[in-house]
């Protein structure tokens, strides 16, 4: 066997590889042991590394998406806000505490119709991206957006939200003021209000931060945007307990928006200009424009309640597992 | 005589006595580890619970793999915990009356949520809408089954969705917070509940406090997201010891009732 193929695998996968390696020439070396046919074990070892360096390639692929998606000269919430929505006016505060600014809200026009737009806002250089948290919302972040939604339902403006967060801030006041709760209660209400959501994933999908403004009647991906669980970071930690793992944790996750249309969990992917958003800026917001006109005509016809019972058996019909 | 050591105040306790306090420690109060049958059965009246949602199992959909396969790792863990899922659910009776239970198991995977917990929080919904009878579940979990990637995200959605569907047949919703509580389930059907009861020494939050730590660079206070500060920041109802949550419930359940 070729030893030079084990370099090209992944180290967690290695020792696996190792481990039937070596328990092939322990056998090797018993006279008479006719059990296995080494060539056919070699041979299926062999295939087991090549798939095993598909992985790593993956790997990169998923790695690649991942640093595009999180790349900051991307268009942000404030730029489609800027660029779509006209007569924009925000609205700050949660009415209780106070103002998280990584989460924008409020009302502007888009093709004649008022709406309520929702977003997190990371900021572009290291001063935007401190005020604004780097995106990171705290529960004042999503009880404003609570608020907006509501006021959004009492008057029936569609809700659009623009989705770019690495996840909710982990930080001791948040965790202190309910974070948890914060998020729960953000998710609950989007299964109450009786108008049209429409969720858009801008760039950084991540965790319950994300999903506290995602649970859309139509939920839809920019092309080189991300949706995940936990960061590759995070769960390389947890996993593999190094760092080593996080481009591989990028693979497993299945964070891409090609993922995400084959697992059902969103509805769209809306195409970036070559190479990403980041060279096109201008040509991505109309791009996203031209989408967000589109679905609000689709679901203007549609009555609230009927909105709000799709959306629940929508999510309601999420996951896989086998039934006996 | 067999001995525990309590993982608070490190006296060790006999076992026989240990578990006749219910997997507290006699001498500090410390509510140690229960698994979910044991929780049953110090919870509801005997031979009362009826299981449900027996024949649904999880699937390895994504081939995940990270220092083993997720397949391996689910077989695993039922041999080891002789569970199928890290939550268990059922009709019950709790001093007779009637409850859909969920009783959630941390040894299992760490308690985590993916589809099939993710199911039987819906099955167990609808259960108590049909039947009309009040949901009550017990919480433990680290969060969203990571091997499940976004899927086991999509479970607080599809879980909230589900006891929201509970709450607008104004059916009460009771959850008791156990140690730990946090992630993808604090942050989903744990929280939205009617009444939230806490355990002693319960870990309650959505960041654990080894990433908060990270985050901030800083020694957390020694009472970070216990039940303790969470009811202090009003974040649950009230504290109740393990010997008292029986008849707490019973209480609850019975203003409900009228």
């Amino acid at each position: 066997m070729d030893l030079k193929k084990l370099e090209e695998i992944p180290k967690s996968y290695l020792k696996e590889i190792l481990g039937a390696l070596s328990k092939l020439e322990k056998l090797k070396k018993i006279p008479f042991f006719t059990g296995i046919h080494f060539k056919d074990a070699e041979r299926d070892l062999s295939r087991k590394i090549e798939s095993y360096k598909k992985v790593e390639r993956d790997a990169k692929r998923a790695w690649k998406i991942v640093e595009l998606s999180r790349n900051e000269n991307r268009p942000q919430c404030l730029d489609y806000i800027n660029g779509i929505f006209e007569d924009f006016v925000k609205l700050s505060g949660d009415r209780l505490t106070g103002e998280d600014k990584s989460i924008v809200a409020g009302l502007g026009k888009i093709n004649g119709k008022t709406v309520a737009v929702i977003g997190h806002n990371k900021g572009k250089d290291i001063k935007q991206r401190l005020e604004y948290n780097f995106g990171m919302s705290i529960p004042q972040g999503y009880r404003k957006s609570q608020r907006i939604m509501q006021l959004a339902d009492r008057f029936g403006f569609p809700i659009v939200t623009l989705i770019d967060t690495p996840g909710a801030y982990p930080a001791l006041e948040a965790e202190d003021d309910g974070q948890a709760s914060a998020i729960a209660k953000s998710i609950l209400l989007m299964f109450e209000v009786k108008v049209p959501i429409i969720a858009i994933l801008i760039g950084e999908g991540g965790s319950g931060g994300a999903l506290a403004l995602a649970v859309g009647n139509e939920v839809a991906m920019l092309e080189n945007s991300t949706y995940s669980v936990i960061s590759p970071e995070g769960c390389a930690a947890i996993l593999w307990k190094n760092h080593s793992g996080t481009k591989l944790a990028a693979r497993e996750l299945r964070l891409t928006s090609r993922d995400m249309l084959r697992l059902k969990v969103i509805d769209r992917i809306i195409p970036e200009p070559i190479g990403g958003a980041q060279n096109a800026p201008g040509r991505m917001v109309k791009i996203v424009k031209k989408y967000i006109i589109g679905t609000l005509e689709r679901f203007a016809s549609i009555p609230g309640e009927e909105l709000k019972s799709r959306r629940a058996r929508k999510f309601e019909s999420m996951g896989f597992f086998s039934t006996e | 005589m067999e001995k525990i050591k309590c993982k608070n105040c490190t006296k060790d306790i006999e076992n026989e006595i240990f578990i006749l306090n219910l997997w507290v420690c006699p001498y500090c109060n410390y509510h140690h580890y229960i698994n979910a049958r044991d929780r049953l059965q110090i919870t509801v009246d005997s031979n009362s619970f009826i299981e449900l949602g027996k024949n649904i199992n999880s699937d390895d959909f994504l081939n995940f793999y990270d220092v083993k396969s997720y397949s391996v790792r689910l077989k695993e863990t039922k041999l080891k915990t002789s569970l199928d899922e890290a939550v268990i659910i059922g009709e019950a009776k709790i001093e007779g009356n009637d409850v859909a239970l969920g009783v959630m198991d941390f040894g299992f995977i760490g308690g985590s949520m993916g589809s099939v917990v993710g199911e039987k929080i819906k099955i167990l919904s609808n259960y108590c809408i049909e039947k009309n009878i009040p949901l009550v579940i017990f919480c433990a979990s680290g969060g969203a089954r990571m091997q499940e990637g976004v899927i086991s995200l999509m479970q607080m959605a599809k879980t909230v969705s589900s006891v929201n569907r509970v709450k607008e047949s104004k059916i009460p919703y009771i959850t008791i917070i156990t140690n730990p509580t946090s992630g993808g389930v604090s942050a989903s059907f744990a929280t939205v509940a009617d009444i939230i009861i806490a355990e002693p020494d319960a870990l309650f939050c959505f960041a654990g406090p080894r990433v908060v730590k990270q985050t901030i660079k800083k020694n957390l206070p020694p009472d970070f997201g216990t039940s303790e500060r969470n009811l202090k920041n009003g974040q649950v109802d009230m504290i109740v010891n393990r010997n008292e949550l029986r008849s707490t419930l019973t209480n609850l359940l019975k203003l409900f009732k009228e």
